[in-house]
């Protein structure tokens, strides 16, 4: 047995990584967005109070870019009560983890930081070495102007004379020497100009010159990033604009999966060839090396009316469950997937009905599979706390032995727990955000269970901010748009 | 649940016969101080449906109720669609039972709205008529007034009755957790009805024959009514418990074993005798009234016996030739509601004459009077036989040295 203060030392780690994986402060199907952030805001100031080292190394973990950017503000915000040594480990750690995130939270940490009044040295340093690091400033000062002149301003910063003259200055020019600084001067006066622009710029500057959408698509859809294309196909189908039109498999899993579970149903029946190769070649992707390597899984996947979401993260739980399941299904040897109502296609899915673990967990357990894992927000219902109850006697009465590794993958926030809700005490239970993280998570689903000391969890998180530190000078932005080439 | 009177037309106590209902319990679903118990039903019963004028005809997700021609539609009391030729949105006064391809309209209330109101009638959303007025259909539909021209009455109570009569109570969306509670219920496939507890005291109960019109009235329970010892728990009261399964260790040594526990757990929620809702179901009614009948389902009207230490529910209910609860929707009243229905009900088994009511009451004929008073019937009283009445009162509680209110 550990000591006490270990165990709580662990758990608390524990559920501030779960929560810092899901919650992204937007209302979820049962709290509000208020809720989540005030909840959040106090865990986060627990866990720096008592683990500061610890905090500081979630950077090096898959946590949410919401949660980064707050740890990151945090860090900052209490760096003198770090002695200098701590202090280089988090600055290392901060730059780190800023060139991961996408400019936007960058941008927006850097204002949080105005906001706060925070301004030395050393914040202006990460603020000036991050922004010598973009690869093209000239293009954040389009594409990011608001953020990139408000870091400039807080941070003091020598801009090249053109960038100075486009963030404050910007109509005194008759013209720019930078190619994307004059296209986005002219694109104010010239229609033709703005399709040399980003899309999010550019959409504005269409409005403004009342061009048509369909139109403005077709012109864009050069200049789209990965997301934004995904995020128009949709609208570019409805308006029949072909030229938006993209290879879904190269869409990240997750976001592929709720990208099908918005195509109203007959849709998903008509393209299920080509939705269904789109999600197994995302799939195959995220898994990578580790396919086919985890032996017999089953999976219990939750289907209930509260994967639907909320009006925010729209049936957010449920593409987490529908993207496991296609992720586990190259993961394992043999897979099976149950879902709760569900029989048929798994691309139909819909959200609806009470969460009837209990029955579903027999189900799969009755497989004895070396690997059982639970996508579920966790509020088993029908009836209340069955599936504690299923997973407590295999345990103790079927499986003492753990052969089979049962994990419970929550891809749900509950504020008032400040954790993700589990199943049952001996359930290993973890936040998960992106099904493409799972194999990562489920590796840390283990100090969850109260089986690991405190100190296994101080070297495995060691051992990942080495990892994380190492690769640090070549790593560039996973994140980064496409890089619009600029008209002439 | 035959809600047949016992003898005729006699008023006589009456009880639910559950076993019959056709309906079963699922686990409940608990939200802070909100309970709500979900009540299946293997069969749904399809020759009874919700009009087809209420559905959304935008919404896709209900399936269209089907063409058979030999079906029975009803309409809940206070549903407020456009009946009218013009569109003009009206309330249904009674629940009714209709023959669909009638065409003819719904006896009901035509409503004038203001602009706002109108605004939100345009998104065809079902629901019931908002605040008092439903309570107040639900009381005038059980008390007519004095038969007899008593010479103690007012000339209004004898010719009108007791309208205009009105009730305080509490729409759902002023109940503090009710609308969360509601908004993430998760709705079983085979749900037909919902028994609604605050702080386990059942506040209202609702039955319907298909789960497709349980699914569409399922948000109407936000604009219901409630009454004031609702919305006070809901206050007083920040959570109840949850009724965890648990299943037995010893009896399971095999996977087949998990399986039977988890279903005879399961099964454990189907009994209707788990309910906390024997103030409803296990209490006896006073009245029950057969208002109308069409293919074998019979519409009644229920009123309870007016106990104020008990629970008292008013409802409708629509039972088919076998027995089968089709609908069934409860107004619990509070503690002051039941005390005057109690007064009403003592004084109608005497025929609204004071001296032998209050003589039933075990009090004089001052006393009732003053009680009636307190209990907002003053107005249906001569004001001089209240104003001695009053006097009496003042000149003994003097004597008594008890302060009373002064009129």
């Amino acid at each position: 047995m550990l000591p006490l203060s270990d165990r709580v030392a662990c758990e608390d780690v524990v559920m501030f990584v779960n929560a810092a994986v899901t919650s992204t402060g937007q209302r979820e199907f049962r709290a509000g967005a208020a809720e989540q952030r005030m909840s959040l805001a106090f865990l986060h100031d627990y866990v720096l109070g008592n683990y500061r080292d610890l905090y500081a190394a979630t950077l090096a973990l898959d946590v949410n870019h919401f949660n980064a950017a707050l740890v990151v503000t945090n860090l900052l915000r209490t760096a003198r009560l770090a002695d200098p040594q701590r202090r280089a480990v988090e600055g290392r750690l901060i730059a780190a983890r800023l060139r991961l995130l996408p400019p936007q939270r960058v941008y927006r940490v850097f204002g949080e930081l105005r906001r706060l009044g925070l301004n030395n040295r050393r914040t202006r340093a990460i603020i000036r070495d991050w922004l010598a690091a973009r690869p093209d400033p000239a293009l954040d000062a389009v594409k990011y102007r608001r953020g990139f002149s408000v870091a400039a301003r807080h941070a003091h910063l020598a801009l090249p004379t053109e960038l100075g003259t486009v963030l404050f200055d910007w109509r005194r020019p008759k013209r720019y020497d930078t190619p994307i600084l004059e296209t986005w001067r002219r694109a104010h006066y010239e229609q033709r100009s703005l399709y040399g622009l980003p899309y999010t710029v550019a959409e504005g500057l269409a409005a403004l010159h009342g061009i048509d959408r369909a139109k403005f698509l077709t012109g864009i859809a050069p200049m789209l990033t990965g997301g934004e294309r995904l995020r128009l196909q949709s609208s570019a189908r409805r308006l029949g604009v072909d030229a938006v039109r993209m290879d879904l498999s190269r869409a990240p899993l997750t976001r592929l999966a709720s990208f099908v579970l918005s195509l109203p149903r007959a849709e998903r029946i008509e393209r299920r060839d080509e939705l269904t190769g789109a999600l197994v070649a995302a799939a195959r992707r995220a898994a990578g090396r580790q396919a086919g390597s985890w032996g017999r899984v089953v999976a219990v996947l939750d289907d209930s009316y509260s994967s639907s979401g909320s009006g925010e993260k729209r049936r957010r739980p449920l593409a987490v469950a529908l993207a496991t399941h296609f992720l586990l299904g190259v993961l394992a040897a043999d897979y099976t997937g149950l879902w709760l109502r569900h029989r048929d296609d798994p691309l139909l899915v819909r959200a609806a009905g009470a969460t009837g673990l209990g029955e579903r967990l027999v189900d799969g357990l009755a497989h004895r599979p070396d690997r059982l894992v639970v996508v579920s927000d966790g509020w088993d219902n029908a009836p209340p706390g069955q599936a504690a109850e299923v997973l407590r006697i295999w345990g103790t009465r079927l499986d003492p032995e753990r052969r089979t590794f049962v994990v419970h993958l929550n891809p749900v926030y509950d504020s008032d727990n400040f954790d993700v809700r589990r199943l049952g005490p001996a359930v290993a239970t973890v936040g998960v955000r992106d099904a493409e993280d799972a194999a990562a998570l489920v590796e840390l689903a283990r100090f969850a269970t109260g089986t690991a000391s405190f100190d296994e969890l101080r070297r495995h998180l060691d051992d990942r901010v080495a990892r994380f530190l190492a690769n640090e000078p070549g790593r560039s932005a996973v994140q980064e748009p496409a890089r619009p080439e600029v008209a002439a | 649940m035959s809600p047949t009177r016992i003898e005729g037309s006699a008023p006589g106590p009456w009880r639910w016969d559950l076993s019959t209902s056709g309906l079963v319990a699922g686990p409940d679903q608990v939200w802070g101080a909100v309970r709500l118990q979900p009540l299946l039903r293997a069969e749904p019963i399809t020759d009874l449906r919700l009009h087809p004028r209420l559905y959304d005809p935008d919404d896709l997700s209900l399936v269209a109720v089907d063409r058979r021609t030999s079906y029975v539609s009803y309409i809940p009391h206070a549903f407020v669609a456009s009946w009218t030729a013009d569109g003009s949105p009206a309330a249904t006064y009674g629940t009714q039972l209709v023959d669909p391809a009638a065409g003819r309209p719904p006896r009901g209330i035509g409503l004038h709205f203001h602009r706002r109101m109108a605004r939100r009638e345009e998104k065809r959303r079902l629901r019931f008529l908002p605040l008092h007025l439903a309570l107040e259909g639900y009381l005038g539909l059980q008390f007519g007034g004095p038969p007899i021209a008593w010479q103690e009455w007012t000339r209004r109570a004898v010719t009108r009755g007791l309208s205009p009569r009105s009730e305080a109570a509490y729409a759902g969306s002023e109940i503090p957790g009710l609308g969360d509670a509601l908004r993430i219920f998760e709705i079983h496939p085979d749900q037909c009805g919902v028994l609604l507890y605050v702080a386990d005291a059942l506040a209202a109960a609702l039955v319907v024959p298909h789960p497709d019109d349980y699914r569409a009235l399922h948000p109407t329970l936000l604009g219901d009514l409630y009454g004031e010892l609702v919305h006070q728990y809901a206050h007083l009261y920040p959570a109840v418990p949850e009724f965890r399964s648990r299943l037995d260790d010893d009896r399971v040594h095999s996977v087949a074993d998990l399986r039977a526990e988890v279903a005879r757990d399961r099964a454990g929620w189907d009994g209707l005798r788990n309910l906390l809702a024997d103030g409803l179901f296990g209490a006896e009614y006073r009245t029950v009234e057969e208002v109308y009948r069409m293919n074998g389902f019979v519409l009644s009207r229920f009123l309870p016996p007016f106990h104020p230490d008990r629970e008292n529910h008013v409802g409708e209910v629509v039972t088919d030739t076998d027995g089968r609860l089709a609908y069934l929707k409860t107004f619990r009243l509070s503690a002051a509601q039941a005390r005057r229905g109690y007064l009403l009900g003592r004084l109608g088994a005497h025929d609204w004459d004071l001296d032998a009511t209050a003589a039933a009451l075990g009090t004089d004929r001052a006393g009732l009077t003053l009680r009636l008073d307190r209990a907002g019937f003053g107005h249906l009283l001569r004001p001089d036989i209240l104003d001695a009445c009053r006097a009496q009162a003042r000149t003994s509680g003097n004597r008594t040295g008890r302060t009373r209110r002064r009129h």
